[in-house]
């Protein structure tokens, strides 16, 4: 019986939609652990399953996004603006396309990492992870943010998250300087089109801590108001 | 003269039939608005939602609904154009209970979003301009009655802004919510029971023989405010912080706190809603009796007897019985964002507003009310998304109802005509 208008005022709210979204992201970036490993051993068939999992992770992401944009239209009065809630949706998304990305490129060329490189590429991986972890924290607190109508001691907490996601993005940026030069130094010794290809994939490594910290701005943008 | 006393006692009969199947429409109908934010929170479960409702819209309907039954009985119409043709008046109202009632099937029948007041109203309204004549109606009391139709939302949300924003200050946006919560709420409880009680007291209880002054309604309103609130600290005493729930969304114990706020909430929203919209129903009823009764004179003083407020309590009962558990289970499914702590902001502020109106004899639309509330909340950026586009429906509801009720009162008040003369 739809007839009553207090049962079609309440639309479903996208926030746990969205925290469910970046859950998804996440999950798809975590995903390159096991397949720069798989990479390093040269174990190119668990690294062929592993980039398996991360587009099939960054599928079901796309599709969670698709489903928030329907649920999403004008005539939905919302607590934040709509424009800033689709611009944190579309930054969630590209973590997990940046981590597609990586893998695709990296299983396409059976690219061979430098020992010398291994370790710092693998700490830069786990750096970008971390923030992206903490952004998935900051997003977990979207709905205590909604029961405190986005203001008060709950906006201070959220604030102190994001700072700290900022500063696990300028490690990410300094792990990132340290190994290009890193690379620099023994670049001569390697074939100049991998080389080109290493510097891509550590820029796109960096990226993922980028972008994370982006879904840290935008959800500040939320909160300023 | 004589239609009315060949015909009196079947034009009773007949009336009192049309009354309880419009109350019984109101009943059915209205109650998922009345108690749907109780439910759709989970504050209450389905069965205790149906037993104060019970409870409540009877007391609410019997207690308070006398003034707005006035206003629909006599205030609407100018009494003197109909002296010679009583008759007339007794085929109005019938004409517009079965107008009003059959607008409200249909309407339910199709799925529209319909007001029980906006109908009988219009349907009033109609049959007096068109089958009697322009003058017969009180444009005046009509003009008040429309304006407190766009009133009314617009006091509720603003009751509900302020209501939750002082929420949001003492007790959710602080160090420690549910210590907070704790501390407040039972203020919260009282101030639900002392509204109620005291609307009630100032304006409505001079059919059960109960006259108070203005100070004795006061203090008997305090009293049972604090009543209220002894019941509700007693009933939160039990709840304790539950770290394993607060772990998965901060707030859970807090909200149990709101839940046992949001009871005395519920009930004070029944008792508003019957107090308002038994009018719908009894009034044209009391109208026809009053005529009958007086032998034809369409006296504005007949004191109305208080059998019709307890057939219309009884009709509201009945629809919300057999039908509204059905209306109720669908409310709790569909509603999943709405927490008690909004609730009761929500249904607080329209039941404070339907009862003020209540008491001032002013017929509103509690759907329309609680509508204004629930934005309100909205607006203190309480609630997570809310379909604007049901206050559009809501405005082309108002522009269909109330010329479909007066045609359909126009109808049968010319037939009605013809059958009896």
């Amino acid at each position: 019986m739809v007839n009553s208008p207090i049962l079609q005022m309440f639309a479903r709210s996208p926030f746990k939609p969205m925290q469910e979204h970046i859950v998804k992201a996440q999950a798809s970036a975590a995903e390159l652990i096991p397949f720069f490993e798989a990479v390093i051993a040269h174990d190119w068939d668990a690294a062929t399953a592993c980039q398996h999992r991360i587009a099939e992770l960054e599928n079901e992401a796309d599709d969670m996004k698709r489903d928030i944009r329907q649920r999403l239209p004008a005539s939905l009065f919302l607590p934040v603006p709509r424009t800033d809630l689709l611009d944190l949706l579309r930054m969630q998304d590209k973590i997990a396309n940046r981590a597609k990305d990586i893998a695709g490129l990296m299983l396409g060329r059976q690219m061979t990492v430098p020992e010398s490189i291994q370790p710092e590429l693998l700490n830069l991986l786990n750096t970008a992870l971390m923030a992206i972890e903490q952004a998935v924290l900051a997003l977990n607190e979207l709905d205590e943010l909604l029961n405190a109508g986005f203001r008060g001691h709950e906006v201070d907490i959220v604030e102190r998250l994001i700072t700290e996601l900022d500063q696990l993005e300028h490690k990410a940026d300094e792990h990132e300087r340290q190994l290009r030069s890193s690379l620099f130094a023994v670049e001569r010794e390697l074939y100049p089109i991998d080389v080109m290809f290493l510097y891509q994939i550590i820029q796109w490594v960096g990226d993922l801590a980028n972008r994370a910290q982006q879904v840290g701005n935008r959800l500040q943008l939320l909160l300023a108001r | 003269m004589d239609i009315i006393a060949q015909y009196g006692n079947i034009m009773v009969i007949m009336a009192c039939v049309f009354g309880f199947f419009m109350a019984w429409g109101v009943g059915a109908n209205d109650v998922a608005n009345a108690m749907g934010t109780s439910v759709g929170s989970r504050a209450l479960t389905l069965k205790q939602a149906i037993l104060i409702a019970i409870l409540f819209e009877f007391a609410g309907a019997y207690l308070a609904g006398g003034a707005v039954t006035a206003t629909i009985r006599k205030g609407i119409i100018e009494p003197s154009l109909l002296a010679g043709n009583p008759e007339l008046l007794v085929f109005g109202m019938m004409a517009a209970l079965l107008a009003a009632g059959i607008w409200l099937l249909v309407a339910t029948h199709f799925g529209w979003p319909v007001s029980t007041t906006h109908s009988i109203v219009g349907a009033i309204v109609g049959f007096a301009a068109v089958g009697i004549s322009m003058e017969a109606v009180h444009w005046a009391k009509v003009g008040t009655i429309v304006a407190s139709w766009v009133v009314s939302p617009v006091t509720a949300g603003i009751i509900a802004f302020f209501l939750f924003r002082s929420v949001q200050k003492l007790i959710l946006d602080t160090e420690n919510p549910f210590a907070n919560a704790k501390r407040y709420v039972p203020y919260y409880i009282f101030l639900v029971g002392f509204i109620i009680a005291m609307v009630t007291f100032t304006k409505g209880l001079k059919h059960i023989g109960l006259h108070l002054s203005w100070f004795q309604s006061a203090g008997v309103s305090v009293i049972i405010g604090l009543i209220t609130m002894a019941i509700g600290i007693f009933m939160q005493r039990k709840i304790k912080v539950d770290p394993s729930a607060d772990r998965e969304f901060h707030f859970t114990s807090v909200e149990k706190v709101f839940g046992v706020l949001m009871l005395f909430t519920a009930c004070a929203m029944a008792f508003a809603h019957g107090s308002n919209d038994v009018a719908n129903a009894v009034g044209p009823l009391a109208a026809i009796v009053g005529v009958v009764s007086a032998g034809g004179e369409v006296a504005q003083k007949t004191a109305m007897p208080a059998w019709i407020l307890l057939l219309g309590g009884a009709g509201i009962v009945a629809g919300l019985v057999m039908y509204g558990h059905k209306v109720i289970a669908t409310v709790g499914q569909n509603i999943t964002e709405l927490t008690p702590s909004r609730g009761f902001a929500a249904t607080l502020a329209a039941a404070s507003t339907v009862v003020v109106a209540s008491g001032t004899g002013l017929p509103i639309s509690t759907t329309h009310t609680l509508v204004g509330a629930v934005l309100g909340v909205g607006l203190a950026r309480g609630l997570a998304a809310l379909n604007l586009k049901v206050v559009g429906t809501i405005f082309v509801s108002w522009i269909v109802t109330l010329p479909a009720g007066a045609i359909l009162a126009i109808m049968f008040f010319f037939m009605l005509k013809g059958m009896f003369t």
